[in-house]
């Protein structure tokens, strides 16, 4: 296989993966943070302590986390399809991502926000700051150095999931990889896509880092 | 100001129960600054905690300003907590604020706007000294420069009382210094009532009009400085001024406020005695010079001496 020829599989398969991984990464945010969060408030001493949910919530992500992804995929191939209406493809397989993302996802946010230090939290109760202004003006802003180090593993592992994505029809560089470079014995392909993946976290990771330390040298 | 009644807190730990205070009795008059003195785990932050309710008592209540805080629902206790500031030991800045931004928060919560926000953050700032810091982030101040930002945040709300929880317990001892004369100002400006928490004698000595001494979660005694000084076996005046135990016939005077006059001299000319000095200390505290003398007092007018001490105020107690 020519470059001329592997170009537009790359091109095409990193324009899905980016695609997968970015909405993945979307609703992983949307559903993982505020789990994150719920999990912090109805722990015990927090801002509202409640055993019975924090058992649930906790249930909940440690199931999410037990399952390897690539059964987690197929196990939740109705639920995919009740909400995409189809089970192939890069959209659909930002369902499985989501769902596989979204648990793990929380408990790095669950770690961030414990590392504010209650002495912040206490002095703005103190000041009359109701729950809400806590969890946004002072456990959010506090610990976004943590936040954003957490999201950016958590895009390091969508990305790797993403690729395992692939096998079920999802496209992408981790389906290309299966495709051409497993399956039909292109060796160079595969080692271009090996390559392209490397080059993809090794940004992804630089970048978080490098927000995540503007962040925490205030 | 600050009344507080019947105070117990009892905190049950895995199936023990903890009592951190006992049946605590407590007021702060308008405009004083009080000092709880006790070592660590007496029962002080948690007695302090209790006043704007941040721990919530077991029994007992809690009033400030007039308003039984332990009587208010939740919404009402977030709205006075406002007026009642809170400085603490390792000041418990957002460092993801800038120093204007630490003193803008209680202001944000009060949803004050946005103009009239930054003229008090200025001001603020202005009061504690540090109006070129505003744009600085906590990480990059000293300690004392920190509590002076904690300070600028607690008094954001036009507070009429204080609350310091250790406030220079985490500072070095000049920092101390410039801290305590910060707080005894605003005190004196803004007639801010101060009640504190410190296991620093010299925190009480500096800048306390009365004092209370707690241990294991009750206050052992409590009052003007002036008043516990001239009370007898005061633990307080042992605490400021002490000295070796006495010896048997020996003499213990305490005097505040009458340091200024010769009353050894006066003794010795007018009864017919002889004064050795063993010991004594004297020193300012709470506005008034004070302190304790160790003396042996011989002579045939020995009696005589000893009530005229007494007539003049000072708190005389012989060792037997």
């Amino acid at each position: 296989m020519t470059w001329d020829e592997m170009a537009p599989l790359l091109w095409e398969a990193t324009g899905q993966t980016a695609e997968m991984v970015a909405w993945s990464t979307l609703f992983t945010v949307l559903i993982g943070l505020p789990l994150g969060v719920a999990l912090v408030v109805t722990d015990r001493g927090g801002l509202l302590p409640s055993t019975p949910l924090n058992r649930v919530l906790g249930l909940v992500v440690n199931i999410g986390r037990s399952l390897p992804f690539i059964i987690l995929m197929i196990a939740v191939i109705p639920l995919t399809r009740m909400i995409v209406g189809t089970t192939i493809g890069t959209t659909a397989s930002v369902v499985p991502l989501t769902l596989g993302a979204a648990p793990f996802f929380a408990r790095l946010v669950e770690t961030a926000l414990r590392e504010v230090g209650d002495d912040k939290v206490q002095a703005a109760q103190a000041m009359g700051a109701s729950r809400t202004t806590i969890v946004g003006k002072v456990l959010l802003p506090e610990a976004m150095p943590g936040l954003v180090a957490g999201l950016t593993v958590t895009v390091v592992a969508l990305i790797s999931y993403s690729a395992m994505a692939g096998a079920i029809g999802g496209g992408g560089l981790g389906d290309l990889a299966i495709r051409y470079g497993y399956q039909r014995f292109e060796t160079p392909l595969m080692i271009v896509t090996v390559v392209v993946l490397i080059v993809i976290v090794q940004l992804g990771q630089m970048l978080g880092d490098f927000v995540a330390r503007r962040l925490a040298r205030r | 100001m600050i009344d507080v009644s019947g105070l117990r807190k009892v905190y049950r730990d895995r199936g023990r129960e903890v009592v951190a205070v006992d049946g605590v009795d407590l007021r702060v008059r308008d405009g004083e600054i009080f000092g709880v003195l006790g070592r660590s785990g007496a029962g002080k932050s948690t007695l302090l905690r209790c006043v704007n309710l941040l721990e919530r008592p077991t029994e007992g209540t809690v009033t400030v300003a007039g308003r039984e805080l332990t009587a208010l629902g939740e919404g009402e206790l977030r709205l006075a907590r406002r007026g009642i500031g809170m400085v603490h030991q390792h000041f418990a800045l957002m460092s993801s604020r800038t120093v204007a931004g630490n003193v803008a928060f209680p202001l944000e919560v009060m949803k004050v706007g946005r103009a009239e926000r930054a003229r008090r953050v200025a001001e603020l700032l202005e009061l504690v000294g540090l109006a070129d810091k505003a744009k600085a982030h906590p990480g990059q101040l000293s300690g004392g420069q920190k509590q002076r930002v904690g300070i600028a945040r607690a008094l954001a709300g036009r507070p009429a009382v204080l609350l310091s929880d250790e406030a220079t317990s985490a500072l070095d001892p000049a920092t101390t210094q410039s801290i305590l004369a910060l707080l005894k100002s605003l005190n004196r400006e803004l007639g801010l009532t101060i009640l504190l928490i410190t296991h620093e004698m010299n925190v009480v000595k500096s800048i306390c009009d009365s004092a209370a001494i707690m241990k294991d979660g009750r206050i052992q005694e409590s009052g003007a400085i002036p008043d516990l000084l001239a009370r007898p076996g005061s633990r307080l005046t042992e605490e400021l001024f002490p000295l070796p135990p006495a010896e048997p016939g020996a003499v213990t005077i305490t005097f505040a406020g009458q340091a200024g006059e010769p009353v050894i001299s006066q003794v010795v000319r007018k009864f017919d005695v002889d004064v050795n000095i063993l010991g004594g200390a004297l020193e300012e505290v709470a506005g008034v010079a004070a302190g304790r003398l160790r003396v042996h007092l011989t002579g045939g007018g020995r009696e005589a001496a000893l009530a005229h001490l007494t007539e003049r105020g000072l708190l005389v107690e012989e060792a037997r």
